[in-house]
Formats: C-alpha cells, sequence, structure tokens
C-alpha cells in the first residue's frame, strides 16, 4: 500500500490514499499514560472496547491487555472503565 | 449578437448555469438568491438538464453536498446569500483547502442584526479570505457570463479552487432586464467536460483534505494563496477567450471606465458602478475629469492591475458597500497598501454607502466625487449617517 503518498510530500488539496492514520504517530499528543497493571485484570474487555482510537488490545483469555504508544492519546477511559481498577494513568513528563 | 431575451437576473442566471451542465445541484432557500436555486430545481425537474438536484435541510448541507459531489467528480454548483453563506463559511474553507472547482453564486445581502434583507458586500466579503475565488458583476448579462467563466477558472488545472460569483441582491437578482444567455453549443465548447484531478472512488478510495502535522499545514495553506495567486492570469486569459468567442466582454480583473487621464477615480464593485457610470459621464460633460475603475475580481486581489489603473490619479475615493467593524474598510486599505508599495502617496478615501439597501442617488456619488476632488481625506466614513436616529450610545441607567 502506498500510504506514504501524499504524506511525505504533499498534493493537490492535500489528498492522500487510506492508511494516513497509519503513518502519521499521534501518540506524542499524549501528556498522561495508561499502566496496565496485569494483576486483577478479569477479561472483560472494557478497556478495549471504550477507547477511542482503537489502541488497546489483547487477549481476554490470558486476562492481558496493553496499549499501542503510537496511537495512545492518553484519554484514560480505559482506566476509569476498568471495573477492577487495573490500570493506572500516570504523567508523562520525566 | 445573439438573440436577447428580457429576463429576471436570478432566472437569467439559472439559465446559463444550466448550460453549464453542472451534475449536481444543492441548495437552500434564502432570500434573496431563491429564485436561482428555485429556477434551477424547476429545469432539473422538466428534464432540461441531467443533474441531481439535492434537497437539503441547510446552507451548511448544501455546501456539503457540493463539496462531495466535486470530491466524486462531479461538477457542481450552489447558491445561497447573507446568513447563508454564513453557514456555508466551514464548508467553503474546506472546498478551496481540497483544491474542489465548486462554482456559487452568492446574492449580496446584508448579514443580521439588524435584520436586513437588502443588499450590502459584508456577507461575501466577511469570507474573503478563506481561498475562495470573488467575482462581482455589474448587470444581469455580467452575472450570467462571470457563471461561465467561473466553472473554467476554478476547473483550471493551475487553479482548482471554488469561484463564487457575486450579484447584489435585489438589485441585479430582481430586476429586469435584457439578457442574452451564453449559446449553449458555445457553451459546451468552452466548457468542456470536467475532469477531477482527484476523485471518490470506492475502487481506489482517497481521502481529501487530510490531517497534516505542523511540519506539513503550513505549505498545505500555502499552496491555496499559491493559486489563487496564480488565477489572477488565468481569470484574464480565459476572460478574454469568452470575449473572442461569444462576441462580448464579462469577466476579467477590473473595468476602467473613463479612468486614463482622470483626476479623481472612484474605486466600487458591483451593481453601484451604473450609478457611478451616470455621474461620470455627466461631470466629464461639463469638463471635470473624472473615471471609475470597477473591481470584477476582488479575490485574489488585483493588486497590479489596480496599481497600474489608479497611479496617474490626483485623488481617489473608494466607494464600499460593506467594512470591518473596529478597523475601517475593506478595499481602501488594501488599495493604499499597493500604492505604499510603489512610493505613491495619492490620498484615498474610504466612503462606505449602502449597507442593508441604503439608496445612494446621484447627487451622493456627485457629493463623495466633490470631496475628493477638493483634496479632503477621510479613512472611512460611514457617508450620510442618520444621527438623528441614534439613541444616547453610552446609556446611563
Amino acid at each position: 500500500m502506498s500510504a506514504k503518498l501524499g504524506m511525505d510530500r504533499l498534493s493537490i488539496g492535500c489528498v492522500a490514499p487510506p492508511g494516513g492514520s497509519m503513518v502519521n504517530k499521534t501518540g506524542a499528543w499524549r501528556s498522561t499514560r495508561p499502566v496496565f497493571k496485569h494483576d486483577k485484570c478479569i477479561g472483560c474487555r472494557a478497556c478495549e472496547m471504550v477507547c477511542p482510537e482503537g489502541c488497546v488490545f489483547g487477549d481476554p483469555k490470558k486476562k492481558h491487555f496493553d496499549f499501542d504508544p503510537d496511537y495512545c492519546k492518553g484519554c484514560g477511559m480505559c482506566a476509569n472503565e476498568c471495573p477492577v481498577d487495573d490500570i493506572d494513568m500516570i504523567r508523562e513528563a520525566k | 449578437m445573439g438573440r436577447q431575451a428580457i429576463l429576471e437576473g436570478a432566472m437569467a442566471v439559472a439559465h446559463a448555469v444550466a448550460r453549464c451542465r453542472p451534475e449536481v445541484i444543492a441548495a437552500y432557500p434564502i432570500t434573496p438568491q431563491t429564485h436561482i436555486s428555485e429556477e434551477l430545481s424547476t429545469i432539473v425537474a422538466d428534464g432540461e438538464l441531467d443533474a441531481e438536484f439535492v434537497k437539503v435541510e441547510s446552507e451548511f448541507g448544501a455546501a456539503s453536498v457540493v463539496l462531495g459531489a466535486s470530491a466524486a467528480g462531479a461538477r457542481a454548483y450552489t447558491a445561497t446569500s447573507s446568513q447563508g453563506l454564513m453557514l456555508m463559511a466551514e464548508v467553503l474553507w474546506n472546498m478551496a483547502g481540497m483544491r474542489l472547482p465548486v462554482v456559487l453564486a452568492c446574492a449580496n445581502r446584508s448579514v443580521s442584526a439588524p435584520l436586513s434583507i437588502w443588499c450590502d458586500h459584508q456577507d461575501a466579503e466577511s469570507i474573503r479570505d478563506c481561498g475562495v475565488i470573488q467575482l462581482y458583476a455589474e448587470d444581469a448579462q455580467e452575472a450570467c457570463d462571470q457563471h461561465v467563466i467561473a466553472f473554467r477558472v476554478a476547473e483550471d488545472r493551475r487553479v482548482l479552487l471554488p469561484v463564487m460569483v457575486n450579484l447584489d441582491g435585489f438589485l441585479l437578482t430582481h430586476v429586469f432586464e435584457p439578457v442574452e444567455l451564453p449559446d449553449q453549443e458555445l457553451t459546451d465548447a468552452f466548457l468542456g467536460k470536467y475532469e477531477a484531478l482527484y476523485k471518490l472512488d470506492v475502487d481506489n478510495p482517497m481521502s481529501f483534505g487530510c490531517f497534516t502535522e505542523p511540519d506539513k499545514c503550513m505549505e498545505g495553506r500555502w499552496m491555496i494563496h499559491d493559486a489563487a495567486l496564480r488565477s489572477l492570469g488565468v481569470i484574464e486569459e480565459v476572460s478574454r477567450d469568452f470575449a473572442r468567442i461569444f462576441g462580448r466582454s464579462a469577466g476579467g480583473l477590473l473595468e476602467e471606465y473613463k479612468s486614463k487621464d482622470a483626476e479623481t477615480v472612484l474605486v466600487a464593485k458591483g451593481s453601484i458602478c451604473g450609478t457611478i457610470k451616470d455621474v461620470v459621464d455627466e461631470l466629464r460633460e461639463k469638463g471635470q475629469k473624472a473615471g471609475l475603475v470597477r473591481v470584477k475580481t476582488f479575490r485574489p486581489f488585483p493588486r497590479q492591475a489596480l496599481l497600474a489603473a489608479l497611479k496617474g490619479a490626483k485623488h481617489i475615493a473608494v466607494v464600499e458597500k460593506g467594512g470591518s467593524f473596529g478597523s475601517g474598510g475593506i478595499m481602501t486599505p488594501e488599495i493604499k497598501d499597493a500604492l505604499y508599495d510603489a512610493g505613491l502617496r495619492i490620498p484615498v478615501s474610504g466612503f462606505c454607502v449602502q449597507l442593508g439597501g441604503r439608496e445612494v442617488p446621484t447627487d451622493g456619488i456627485r457629493e463623495i466625487i466633490d470631496r475628493a476632488t477638493k483634496g479632503e481625506q477621510v479613512a472611512y466614513e460611514y457617508f450620510r449617517l442618520r444621527k438623528e436616529i441614534l439613541p444616547d450610545l453610552v446609556p446611563s441607567k
């Protein structure tokens, strides 16, 4: 897929083929990040379902979820919705 | 000379647009534009034009439909006025940025509040910075012909920007004038078929006006500026071609009316220029060297052409049907800007007239010319403001 066409160089009208959202790594906008503690997870998939970026993924059978830092904006919805409080939000700043 | 008919301005425009064969039309009724879209819907319903007429719930919807249609590769058209144009504003910025050659008409009308349905230019001028090319007609014939020119300029690969044809609400939309509609065969040959540079296609999907990080957005904006500036030459070229093929002049950047040797030159756009020309003629008969430079293309601003047309003047008065609250005129400072860069210190006055349809009779134009000729210079004046009807401007309790 020529996802880079219209991305590295602009086109007239800033037209681009699909895939631009994959190329633009928007995770840099984040000021807080989720920490998946992998402690009390019950595999309910709430974190995966509510993520507006679709960047939380994992395996409910293994009760193990994590996030993709390339796209996570740090909104904290996963942490807020987790019924067993197994996700913390921490500041990105060092 | 072809066949002339006595037509209402808006209806003449509708028939001229139909001869440009737009494939998608979407519009929402608003006075004084309504007759354009109403007549177009009739033309489509009668099977005289093979187009999709999309009924929408608002001007935001109308603009969005023609944006989408244009992105899908169709020649698309809409028309509006005043508040309708305000509602379209966001979409117009997108059209320009996505470089979609939509053509629209603005039947110029005052923007609320106070509520007024009559003509001034504040609706169109308030979206002057969005990248949409703006042409202004003096009469119904020119409004028709500028639409034909508009489609060709918009679709030119050197431009690819929306073009808005402005015609004064009521003063042009609702008057009956002799009009020669653009001949169908000539129009077909003049415009050809629209071939989009990129188009929405399920087999080859594309996103338009994509997200840009700060490292690219500025270049995306610059391309709009660059295309708008380049369109100055294209407008002149297409207008010359129109005059050659149709045998009458319509487009171009400016009209210089008895201004070449004039000492006092007025600058204006739209239908008021008819009145100004009458006064210029009258003063010329008395030996007074007055003239008019009529702005036909307001965006992009024809800076060099204006400079060339105005550099010999002793006094300049800009007759504006609008302005920027808290600043002043719209064209007045832009003309001063062009003169300043050329090292010219010709006195320029700005007169705000005809807001909300206030009539300016010939004696008003004479007064403006007289005051400018006497050397009076005003930055921006609400001409003949009726101070006697104003309330206490800083109300005490």
